[in-house]
């Protein structure tokens, strides 16, 4: 190995004539030099820009804290709406609400979602799957609004009037596509390796999928799930065309209804500091329930393993 | 330059008792194809009862795909077909009333990569032929005898018994490809297809494997793809060599005794093969 770079640098020498060994060496200290400052330079950057864009969210929820943690008292979780000028009160009927929808919205998509997923990882092969993996990304893409509005139009215009059951169909739309790609993604997970294990077996394929390929990853099943939750119960344009509202409780899907996002809209229009105060303590409670539903994800995707 | 390498044929003629008769089981005329480019051509060969078959050739000669045809693994995939007939006891396992399903209740197969199901304990990994499939032990006998069967016929009894509620993806890969045997030998077919089962492993590890296919031959017919000349020659009765021709096609060369296959092949092509020329 010496004698091969000794022949080298000979060889190198002979080239460029003049230039001695050291000046060599000497270009060469030149060349690292300029490839570690690039590198720092680089890394600079980055680390910049990183922190600037985490440094958004830390204003955001600093700011959101300052302004609404006046208003958080245990009346703002158990009392519901009360007119400007009127003291006390809270955003019970607009908690309710959400959780109501959320609830409804998951029973259906819940499911809906998880077999169209087995569906497309397990069975569509052909034509059929590629169609239902494109609506599925069209639908995802949608922007909510529009999910809405379609909602208002076939539903809420003629059948249910404005509602909390047209406002739990608004969500379900939202939330089955953002089920179907995230069980899908990781279905595709599980090795062909432990499917085929299954078959050798002599189980049946239904088997395979129901005693191997879903408890493999069903931590994985829940993650997805409870991000497109997290999802649902922070959109406000898809409610307002549909549960529009409501100051009173209610848990009558077929009444309107109210919810976290929109009693923040309505709040944070409000006439009244006192309002304001609580449309900035509802977003604070709204951040604070997606955060919970972001750290149970993260404890039970990391409980998932894949060791095959 | 390459030296010629002569392969010691030291498979033990089985002396034990056999206790519980393997099947027969017989390729006619069988093709197969991977989206309708053939891999494997007009394949006949009997693999006899309580032998160990060993298949062998160089990578691509089609010895996988044949292991997979014979307890209807291939078509899984998606794309791949068969043609020809596949005989168990006399019965063709391609017959338009066959139940692949049922069929390979009676074939089972061990993979090149142990995989063990990771969400299972090691005792629930051995009857997941039943349990995950029917839920229940067969009539008159119960999951906790199943268990120690399998894993004392699979040499892991005495390894594991302190530790059959671990998951079986604790365990090493020997172990663990060792417990896949176990799985497999559980729901006692009628034939065991080894699918290149000591690839994945380190020499210990496949010495032990090996003595288990010594172990088992007193119940089940054996076939085995491997790699490893070396390995066919230790452990099997009889050796079929493989290689595809120039159109990528896999073939059937030479078939017969492992000893007059590695010491006095027929075909020059085993001949080049078993001497290192090639492959």
């Amino acid at each position: 190995m010496a004698q091969l770079n000794r022949t080298n640098t000979m060889t190198t020498t002979a080239a460029v004539g003049a230039l001695t060994r050291d000046q060599l060496a000497l270009a060469e200290q030149s060349r690292l030099m300029r490839r570690k400052a690039a590198n720092s330079l680089i890394t600079g950057v980055l680390t910049v820009l990183t922190a600037l864009s985490v440094s958004i969210l830390f204003i955001i929820v600093f700011n959101v804290l300052q302004n609404g943690i006046g208003a958080i008292s245990l009346d703002f979780f158990t009392q519901t709406h009360r007119p400007a000028g009127i003291a006390g009160g809270g955003i019970w009927q607009a908690i309710a609400g959400t959780l109501e929808m959320l609830l409804v919205a998951a029973l259906v998509s819940v499911p809906v979602g998880v077999l169209i997923a087995v569906y497309l990882v397990e069975f569509a092969k052909g034509w059929l799957g590629t169609v239902t993996r494109f609506a599925v990304d069209l639908l995802l893409q949608m922007p909510s609004i529009v999910i809405g509005i379609f909602v208002w139009a076939v539903l809420v215009r003629s059948v249910t009037g404005y509602s909390g059951i047209a406002g739990a169909i608004a969500l379900m739309i939202i939330m089955t596509p953002i089920v179907v790609r995230s069980v899908e993604e990781i279905l595709r997970l599980v090795p062909d390796l432990l499917r085929e294990a299954g078959y050798a077996l002599g189980l049946p394929r239904w088997r395979v999928i129901t005693k191997i390929v879903v408890p493999t990853v069903l931590p994985g099943i829940v993650t997805g799930i409870i991000l497109s939750l997290a999802r649902a119960a922070g959109e406000s344009a898809p409610l307002l065309l549909t549960a529009l509202g409501n100051d009173f409780f209610n848990a009558n899907l077929s009444q309107p209804m109210a919810a976290i996002p929109l009693q923040i809209y309505v709040y944070a229009q409000a006439p009244s500091e006192d309002l304001n105060q609580k449309a900035w303590a509802a977003t604070l409670v709204l951040i604070i329930v997606i955060a919970i539903f972001s750290a149970t994800v993260r404890t039970v995707a990391g409980r998932t393993k894949y060791e095959v | 330059m390459r030296s010629e390498v002569r392969i010691a044929v030291t498979a033990p003629s089985y002396n034990g008792e056999i206790t519980r008769e393997g099947q027969e089981l017989e390729v006619r005329n069988l093709s197969a194809f991977y989206a309708g480019k053939k891999a494997l051509e007009d394949v006949n060969i009997k693999y006899e009862r309580n032998m160990i078959t060993a298949m062998i050739g160089p990578s691509g000669c089609g010895k996988s795909t044949l292991i997979r045809c014979l307890n209807r693994m291939h078509e899984v995939i998606t794309g791949a077909t068969v043609e020809g007939e596949v005989l168990l006891n006399g019965q063709n396992i391609y017959a338009k009333d066959a139940d692949p399903v049922r069929i390979r209740r009676r074939i089972g197969m061990v993979f090149q990569k142990p995989n063990p199901f990771p969400t299972l304990s090691i005792y629930d990994n051995v009857i997941a032929g039943y349990k995950l499939n029917t839920g229940k032990a067969p009539r008159g006998t119960n999951f906790d005898e199943i268990v120690e069967k399998a894993l004392r016929s699979t040499a892991l009894w005495d390894e594991v018994k302190d530790k059959l509620r671990d998951s079986g993806g604790a365990l090493s890969g020997g172990q663990q490809q060792r417990l896949c045997i176990a799985r497999a030998v559980a729901i006692e077919p009628d034939i065991l297809l080894l699918d290149e089962p000591c690839s994945a492993l380190d020499p210990i590890s496949t010495v032990k494997v090996e003595e288990l296919m010594q172990e088992l031959r007193s119940q089940y017919t054996l076939i085995l793809v491997t790699h490893n000349m070396q390995q066919a020659a230790r452990v099997s009765d009889k050796t079929a060599f493989f290689l595809a021709d120039e159109r990528r096609v896999g073939k059937l060369i030479e078939y017969g005794p492992t000893q007059q296959l590695f010491e006095q092949p027929e075909k020059q092509e085993t001949a080049d093969y078993i001497s290192g020329r090639f492959g």
